[in-house]
């Protein structure tokens, strides 16, 4: 088993009439992404600001890197880097004056901080515009300051809350560059989102966050799992031939259901798929799709994205799971 | 150069400790996050405005509109009756921006990411409060520089001019906690202004400031006794244009100290409250 560096349990806190945190328990082990998932208002803000230290959780236990984030909160501080929903670089600070302050208020010496700051402006390909105040800065490269600010003092555990909101596909891929090589040099990486795609891409486990309560907690193998069973999608080489492909894919089609042209949200068209019972229905549309002479560009096997997940477990009329239990 | 910096191992207990300790710590926090404010200062010198023009004009106003009538004539006498007045005046109002810049960065998030730092809590209002050592400079320069252009005249000397700015600056420091409070209380950046006119004002004018307290009736005269406004007028004119000092000086200080031991705490409290 490996260690826990962020553990938390039974969380609770109260704003005015808001439960906004109603029973969290949380667990991350080291090295890895934790992904917490939840719509606007799940609580997930809260959680990574009692886990930063910024708020007192009016009931529960939490530890951070082996501290009690209660009673050792500057150790924990020590300890952490955070990045908030909102970016929270100094405008009328440059680059450089931004992230060389972080370093002295993590006590390093001014020569370190510098260095350290430029070294971080350099891979966050900011060093251009080093020297300028941040408030000149795009959307983008004030998040790329603000993440970079976070990463200063080398954290041991890094807590990004909404990291990529606003960012366009392309800057938000560069993100998830970062978490990664983050994690590959040691970190544990805790991060809020409310995409899906990006706890997928990112995590190795995922919170779900709903109301003020978990709702799942799982891999994100294991979540898709849980909410429906495989797909096996075909795309004919010849766009023509998609009524053959759903003729022979019928044949392997789970009992009860049949082949239908794949409409999933942003597929392109001409791919057919078919609800199966178990992973051998591959071995058998294979030499079927060969018999009929159908030539394909695109055969596999597809676990229910996410976001089916999400809903699934998020939607209200859907019975909540209440196995939420914690390793 | 040392290896300890060229190789900083860090062992979990060597993490845990502020480096040169707790004390040294905060203060260099504190003149890393003032180094902040002063940078924040220098690049919006617009900002500056409340501790140049302002008193210039109200100078101006108080000595050529109503300084005629309320000195029967004497303009030049009333500038040096009026000058260290307003001096404390400015001084007072000085401070109001501190507190609505706080409240601005902490809806900003900046100290979000300040209070996740391991800094102690009052490093961040300290540094804040140190930098505005400038901003109260900047209202003692110009006003002695611009009213002497007037005609106004230190009848004292050079030391007991210092002392008067000194003091002044010092009060400044003092004074501006009230600021930071009502900054860390309310919503608004534009509550603070609010909040601190309503307070300055009755202060300012209800004092020494502008005529002498005996032209007043009884139970103001009793307020104007009891304002801190009015001690520390009473110094400053003191100490640049002649008359008594040490007794106005002595509770002056006291207000000082009254000032930082209830309004540090206050203010401290309510910034570690707001979330």
């Amino acid at each position: 088993m490996s260690e826990l560096v962020v553990r938390a349990e039974g969380l609770r806190k109260r704003f005015g009439k808001t439960q906004a945190l109603d029973g969290v328990d949380l667990a991350m082990r080291r090295g890895t992404v934790l992904g917490v998932l939840g719509p606007n208002g799940a609580g997930k803000t809260t959680a990574v600001r009692v886990l930063a230290t910024l708020l007192k959780p009016d009931e529960g236990y939490a530890e951070v890197a082996g501290i009690d984030v209660l009673k050792h909160p500057q150790r924990v501080r020590r300890r952490i880097g955070l990045t908030g929903q909102y970016a929270s670089v100094d405008e009328d600070l440059t680059g450089t004056q931004n992230l060389v302050l972080i370093g002295q208020l993590l006590d390093m010496h001014s020569a370190d901080a510098k260095k350290r700051a430029a070294e971080l402006l350099e891979w966050f390909d900011l060093s251009e515009a080093a020297g300028r105040p941040a408030k000149t800065y795009s959307g983008g490269m004030r998040r790329r300051l603000d993440l970079a600010a976070s990463l200063v003092g080398r954290p041991e555990v890094i807590f990004l809350d909404e990291p990529t909101t606003g960012l366009d596909p392309a800057k938000r891929e560069d993100m998830w560059g970062v978490v990664r090589t983050q994690v590959a040099e040691g970190s544990s990486v805790l991060l809020t989102t409310q995409y899906l795609e990006e706890a997928d891409a990112l995590a190795d486990e995922i919170v779900v966050i709903n109301k003020g309560r978990v709702i799942a907690f799982d891999t994100p193998d294991g979540l898709k799992r849980r909410v429906g069973g495989l797909t096996l999608r075909v795309r004919p080489a010849d766009p023509a031939r998609v009524p053959d492909a759903l003729r022979v894919l019928d044949m392997v089609a789970a009992p009860g259901t049949s082949a239908s042209t794949d409409n999933t949200a942003g597929a392109r068209g001409g791919a057919v798929s078919v609800p199966v019972a178990a992973d051998t229905a591959l071995d058998e549309a294979l030499p079927a799709l060969r018999r009929a002479g159908v030539e394909v560009t695109e055969l596999g096997l597809h676990l229910p994205s996410l976001d089916e997940v999400f809903h699934a477990l998020t939607s209200e009329d859907a019975p909540a799971p209440k196995e939420a239990e914690l390793v | 150069m040392t290896t300890l910096t060229i190789n900083p191992t860090t062992t979990d207990l060597d993490i845990d400790r502020p480096r040169g300790g707790a004390l040294a710590a905060l203060m260099r926090h504190s003149v890393a996050l003032a180094r902040r404010s002063l940078i924040k200062t220098i690049r919006t010198p617009e900002a500056l405005i409340d501790v140049t023009l302002q008193p210039v004009i109200f100078l101006l106003m108080f000595t050529y509109i109503f300084g005629g009538a309320i000195a029967g004539g004497d303009r030049h006498g009333y500038l040096q009756y009026l000058l260290p007045g307003l001096l404390a005046q400015s001084l007072a109002m000085g401070g109001i921006a501190l507190g609505q810049n706080l409240n601005a960065d902490i809806e900003k998030g900046v100290f979000d990411r300040f209070r996740s730092l391991p800094v102690a809590r009052i490093a961040p209002l300290a540094g804040a409060v140190a930098a505005d050592v400038v901003r109260y400079l900047t209202v003692c320069v110009v006003m002695l520089g611009f009213g002497t252009i007037m005609g106004f005249r230190v009848e004292t000397g050079f030391l007991p001019a210092v002392a008067a700015v000194a003091l002044a600056i010092g009060f400044g420091l003092s004074f501006c906690w009230i600021s930071v409070w009502v900054g860390m209380i309310v919503r608004s950046s534009g509550a603070v202004q609010g909040v601190m006119f309503l307070l300055i004002f009755p202060l300012s004018f209800g004092s020494n400031v502008f005529v002498q307290a005996n032209t007043m009736p009884g139970w103001l005269q009793a307020f104007v006794h009891v304002n801190p406004i009015t001690p520390l007028v009473g110094t400053i004119r003191g100490l640049l244009v002649g008359g008594p000092v040490a007794s106005p000086l002595w509770q002056t200080l006291a207000w000082m100290a009254g000032l930082l031991v209830v309004f540090v705490p206050l203010a401290l409290r309510a910034y570690s409250r707001r979330a």
